[in-house]
């Protein structure tokens, strides 16, 4: 794999933080929906909740419930108390983002909200492992969640409300993904970088087909990371964004290739892997607990067990709000990326 | 980066029209067709059935449309009615089960949030403009009536 160009030490290169002392991921864990549940990665979630209200008097009770499980289940894994959590990230899509805080209110650990719509669980990670690598915490946890249900009632119509959703729409994910980050050395999986992104707009106003929207910030973000870090597409056995979906992924794909970039086969999605043609959820999946669970799923045992050696998560969201886009407002978008390796596979 | 400028915009907008799916006119005009069609005989049904129980068309009619609306409302409290929307679009939307769905549905969705502001100020969040300019368009057609014709007509 080709050196990195940017120099030792901490610090930051461009947009790119450079971790020398990396965080490692202690421990991971995802809880989601049914639905989620029946699809491809069915066997890399650790939790599948047979019903959508897990027996709360509401979705969004439900959604943070999912958050809670979620954490308690990665510091299970990571063999961490609730008590030794220095900081707890978490965000979600909720106005005032409810489920995380009312979430936090039951860890009751020092808490800091996060709001950058999909591409949080990317941006609480790469927070976390700041706050890790400069010696601020110990133990961090990053979590983010979404629901089918809170989602759709807040940006589209009610839940029983007969429409029909265009081929772009993506399918708001009910899922939570959770992960615990350590001090260095004292696992196999490094948090080595994290380039924050820009806000990027390319006038798209469509709700309803956010992965167009989205595609000009994932590029925007993968090209400054290559820059910034001196790596090649190659030093990466997969490049993931979340979530772009089936419109979003090839424009992002297009953007790149405007830029001399091509990724090739290992440019995946979590939007396009979390379901299947036959669940009806058109471009695929979205919500900031899709790319949380994908990455805390499959992406994290992939790498514990050496199949992946190194990836790069770039989460990528979607800044709108529903008063904006009544408005006639475009789409604002960022995406933050995060490279995670098997320091045993990849060496030093 | 701020907002793209415009050529960047439009130069983007094309690329996104080539990469947009193509919506499935042909099937959502056949499942419109067949979706509506289905409810709308159905209606027909319950006409013609008051219709020969000795109503008169009128009360006819009014019955017929309570029946469909109390339909569409159980449909939609069984989870039924958006799966309809989903394959049939238009065709479920139209008819007046679908009425009666655009008002069970937040109705059902925002009795969490209580009686008053939750089912009491959401109850017309989708029938509400449906309402207003249909209102709205009887107005304007009586006042045109009113100009051209020159009287209130019985």
């Amino acid at each position: 794999m080709p050196k990195s160009r940017a120099k030792a030490g901490p610090g930051k290169v461009g947009q790119t933080m450079v971790f020398a002392k990396a965080p490692t991921i202690l421990g991971a864990a995802s809880v989601v929906g049914p639905r989620e549940g029946a699809g491809p990665l069915s066997g890399w979630f650790d939790v599948i909740k047979p019903d959508r209200l897990l027996g709360q008097r509401s979705w969004e009770m439900a959604e943070s419930k999912m958050v809670e499980e979620a954490v308690d289940l990665a510091l299970a894994k990571a063999g961490v108390k609730r008590r030794d959590l220095d900081f707890l990230l978490a965000g979600d899509l909720l106005n005032q983002i409810i489920a995380s805080s009312f979430a936090a209110r039951n860890i009751d650990r020092p808490y800091l909200g996060l709001y950058g719509a999909c591409s949080t669980m990317a941006l609480a990670l790469a927070l976390g492992a700041a706050l890790v690598s400069a010696g601020f915490a110990r133990h961090v946890g990053a979590v983010s969640s979404s629901h089918h249900d809170t989602a759709e009632r807040q940006y589209r119509s009610p839940t029983e409300f007969g429409s029909q959703r265009p081929l772009t729409a993506q399918w708001t994910a009910t899922a939570a993904g959770a992960v615990v980050m350590g001090p260095p050395g004292q696992g196999d999986l490094r948090l080595t970088h994290a380039t924050i992104g820009r806000v990027v707009d390319n006038d798209q106003k469509n709700p309803f087909d956010m992965g167009s929207a989205m595609a000009p910030a994932a590029a925007d973000t993968i090209v400054a990371h290559f820059k910034d870090t001196g790596r090649k597409p190659d030093a990466y056995d997969l490049i993931v964004t979340g979530d772009l979906a089936a419109v979003g992924q090839p424009l992002a794909g297009d953007l790149l290739a405007e830029k001399g970039i091509d990724l090739g086969n290992r440019f995946v999605d979590c939007g396009k892997m979390i379901y299947d043609e036959t669940q009806d959820a058109h471009a695929g999946g979205s919500g900031c607990g899709c790319s949380a669970s994908v990455f805390a799923g499959y992406l994290v045992k992939n790498l514990a067990a050496g199949k992946l050696r190194r990836v790069l998560f770039v989460g990528t969201g979607a800044l709108h709000s529903p008063t904006s886009y009544q408005q006639g407002e475009s789409i604002p978008c960022v995406a933050h990326a995060v490279a995670v390796e098997n320091g045993r596979v990849c060496g030093n | 980066m701020a907002k793209a400028d415009k050529s960047t915009a439009q130069r983007y907008a094309r690329l996104v029209a080539r990469r947009s799916p193509k919506p499935p006119v042909l099937r959502n005009a056949v499942t419109a067709f067949l979706g509506g069609g289905a409810i709308c005989s159905l209606g027909q049904a319950v006409l013609g059935f008051f219709l020969v129980r000795g109503l008169t068309l009128g009360e006819a009619a009014i019955t017929a449309s309570a029946v469909m609306v109390g339909l569409g409302a159980l449909l939609t409290g069984l989870g039924i009615y958006d799966e309809m929307g989903r394959w049939a679009g238009m065709g479920a939307a139209l008819p007046i089960t679908g009425f009666a769905n655009s008002i069970v549905s937040p109705a059902m969705e925002y009795r969490r949030e209580g009686l008053v502001l939750g089912v009491g100020a959401r109850l017309f969040t989708i029938a509400g403009p449906v309402i207003v300019y249909a209102v709205a368009a009887a107005l304007l057609a009586s006042v045109v009536r009113l100009l051209v014709s020159g009287g209130l007509g019985g």
